[in-house]
């Protein structure tokens, strides 16, 4: 189950950089929620798949029994997700703010702040 | 497995059952005293008049704890406080060492500085937009990251301070802001979800993310697990965040587009942890893979280094200049974290305390020639020196500081990594830091000839009568001040850093404070 896991992981992440890589901001917003949750899956699978009870301990004993599922990567997957979520809603507003005020979504035209044109900086006064 | 009866079952291997002394809690103050203002001035936000002071005294109050927990950590070693008194590596740790307690005083003494410098900066409508909440959990975040004692928790607080940094940025909502705020704000999310990766590897290796428990087991797994893939992602992921040689363009980009006080307290803080957390996973945690990548991150160093320089020459804007002395200063440390050693490791920390204060300054003062100026480009600056002459000596002990002149606090940290690189045979890398050196000279040397000491062309300011704000001037002098004085009086600084190093190349002291009664 984990190979299937990490062929799966290794699909999200081709898809996540090749849409990283492109110019247009909104393919880029796309490829980091897909990048989010490539990483989330494998944090996943890198707490091991286990087919478990969860870890739950019965009120009458002190100890688990038996195999149970392994709660911590679903917790640390749990934070992660609700930073990249965050971050991809304001990453989104920012985008949209970029389109309204610098006319396009393409980076290679955002040269506000590294004009081209800039002068060269003076030799000697 | 038989039931257990009613009785209530044995804790004290798990847990933690004496009280917490009281001075340990100066571990987890830091953190908490930002959150806490953070939200005041949430809470606040329609008394935005009263903003600055409770920022300002927040501050200062940053700046006495971390002093407190400098002295703490000096007198007894490393402190470790556990979460809900779950005994690590369950336990979420804040463990400080004295590296953690140095770069947190730093950052704090910085972040004042910055705040007072934002009482002319922040105008009110930068006030309505939360730049002091932003700044206050930046600290959070930043504080965070220097004291923590697990790699998920420094994960969190990279994001703590991230997001805070995003709506620092924006402050203003200029167009050429957006633009910087747009190449800042992707490549950062796509440096922290590396990160985000290799963590998640590391857990898959070591089956836990507690750092001094990851040091322990490192040894050990040395053969099984993929620890060089792992240190050379974190390498990759650090380096990005720190805006080493292949992965800078985002910081010169965006650096130059913020408020004044926001530029200035990123190129003091922001890349500075990432070095930190480079320093603290390579150098503790995996000091063997370290090794084995030592020459690719002393190529890194150099190149960054170099383009730094070789940048900063290129450019006629006074801030977009110092967003490239603020990479070639990246690459100096790089340097001495790929040699290593005591005079490596040592004068990595010394160089990175030093580019905090340094960098810091340059932004004010380059907030200030453009106040007496009017401009930040060098080809409209002239005559600064002729109007306001104390300023122009303050900014010429800055350039000289970051070109590593002596008696400036640049010299001692270059003094150790060229020895250090010349002690392992590395000449090359000796080389380029002397040859950064001599091109940060002139690159400092041009600016300051073209708007300090050329005549004010006919016309343009020369009857102007521009003063300089003492909110503005107070913080600049303090740190100017604080270089000169470690330029001058280095041991008892030197001292410190030496055993920091040491701490962090031979962490018994640090496993110790996390696991006082030995192996679990």
């Amino acid at each position: 189950m984990e190979a299937w896991f990490a062929l799966l992981v290794s699909i999200f992440f081709t898809v996540a950089v090749y849409l990283l890589l492109s110019k247009s901001i909104i393919r880029v917003l796309l490829g980091v929620a897909i990048l989010g949750n490539a990483v989330n899956l494998l944090i996943f699978t890198g707490g091991r798949l286990t087919r478990g009870v969860p870890p739950v301990i019965p009120g009458h004993q002190d100890a688990l029994t038996g195999p149970a599922a392994n709660a911590l990567p679903q917790a640390l997957i749990l934070t992660a997700i609700v930073i990249s979520f965050s971050f991809f809603a304001f990453l989104l507003v920012l985008a949209w703010r970029a389109y309204e005020e610098l006319q396009t979504d393409n980076t290679d035209e955002m040269r506000v702040a590294e004009p081209k044109d800039e002068p060269a900086p003076p030799l000697g006064y | 497995m038989a039931a257990s009866t009613s009785s209530p079952a044995d804790l004290s291997a798990a847990l933690v059952l004496e009280p917490v002394a009281s001075a340990d809690w100066l571990v987890i103050l830091p953190v908490a005293w930002c959150l806490a203002i953070g939200a005041l001035l949430v809470m606040l936000r329609r008394k935005i008049d009263w903003h600055p002071y409770i920022a300002v005294l927040g501050l200062t109050g940053l700046v006495i704890i971390d002093v407190l927990l400098l002295r703490h950590v000096l007198a007894s070693g490393p402190v470790t406080m556990v979460m809900g008194r779950w005994l690590p590596p369950f336990g979420i740790a804040f463990t400080v060492d004295l590296t953690g307690a140095l770069f947190a005083l730093t950052a704090s003494v910085v972040a004042l500085a910055g705040g007072v410098y934002s009482l002319s900066d922040i105008n009110d409508s930068g006030r309505r937009y939360g730049f002091y909440p932003f700044l206050m959990l930046l600290m959070a975040g930043v504080s965070g990251a220097f004291l923590t004692g697990d790699i998920f928790n420094l994960y969190v607080w990279f994001e703590v301070l991230l997001i805070s940094s995003f709506g620092l940025i924006v402050l203003g909502s200029e167009r050429e802001q957006i633009d910087g705020a747009v190449k800042y704000g992707f490549l950062n999310l796509v440096a922290t979800t590396l990160f985000l990766i290799t963590t998640g590897y590391l857990y898959a290796s070591f089956g836990t993310l507690n750092m001094a428990d990851i040091a322990r087991k490192a040894e050990g797994l040395g053969g099984t697990a993929p620890l060089m893939t792992l240190t050379a992602l974190f390498v990759l992921a650090f380096g990005m965040k720190a805006a080493a040689f292949p992965v800078n363009f985002w910081l010169p980009a965006s650096y130059h587009t913020p408020r004044v006080v926001v530029s200035a307290l990123f190129a003091g803080l922001l890349t500075k942890v990432g070095i930190y957390a480079l320093i603290r996973v390579t150098v503790m945690l995996l000091p063997v893979q370290r090794e084995e990548l030592s020459f690719l991150i002393a190529l890194a160093g150099a190149l960054t280094m170099l383009v730094g320089a070789f940048g900063a020459l290129a450019q006629s804007d006074f801030r977009r200049m110092l967003g490239y002395l603020v990479v070639s200063g990246i690459g100096s440390i790089l340097a001495g974290v790929a040699v290593g050693g005591p005079g490596g490791i040592g004068g990595a920390i010394f160089y990175a305390l030093h580019s905090m204060l340094v960098m810091t300054a340059l932004y004010f003062a380059s907030g200030v020639a453009a106040k007496l100026g009017g401009s930040f480009s060098l080809s409209s600056l002239a005559g600064l020196y002729r109007r306001h002459a104390g300023f122009a000596a303050l900014t010429l002990m800055l350039a000289f500081a970051v070109s590593g002149l002596p008696p400036f606090s640049g010299f001692w940290p270059k003094v150790m990594l060229v020895k250090a690189a010349l002690d392992i045979g590395a000449w090359w890398l000796a080389a380029a830091l002397l040859l950064t050196g001599f091109l940060t000279t002139i690159v400092t040397g041009r600016f300051f000839l073209l708007a300090y000491w050329r005549d004010a062309t006919a016309g343009d300011g020369a009857t102007a009568s521009a003063t300089i704000s003492p909110a503005a001037l107070l913080p600049l002098t303090v740190l100017v001040f604080l270089v000169l004085a470690i330029g001058l009086y280095p041991e008892s600084l030197l001292a410190t850093i030496q055993s920091a190093a040491a701490g962090l190349s031979e962490p018994s002291a640090y496993l110790n404070s996390v696991f006082p009664g030995g192996a679990p």
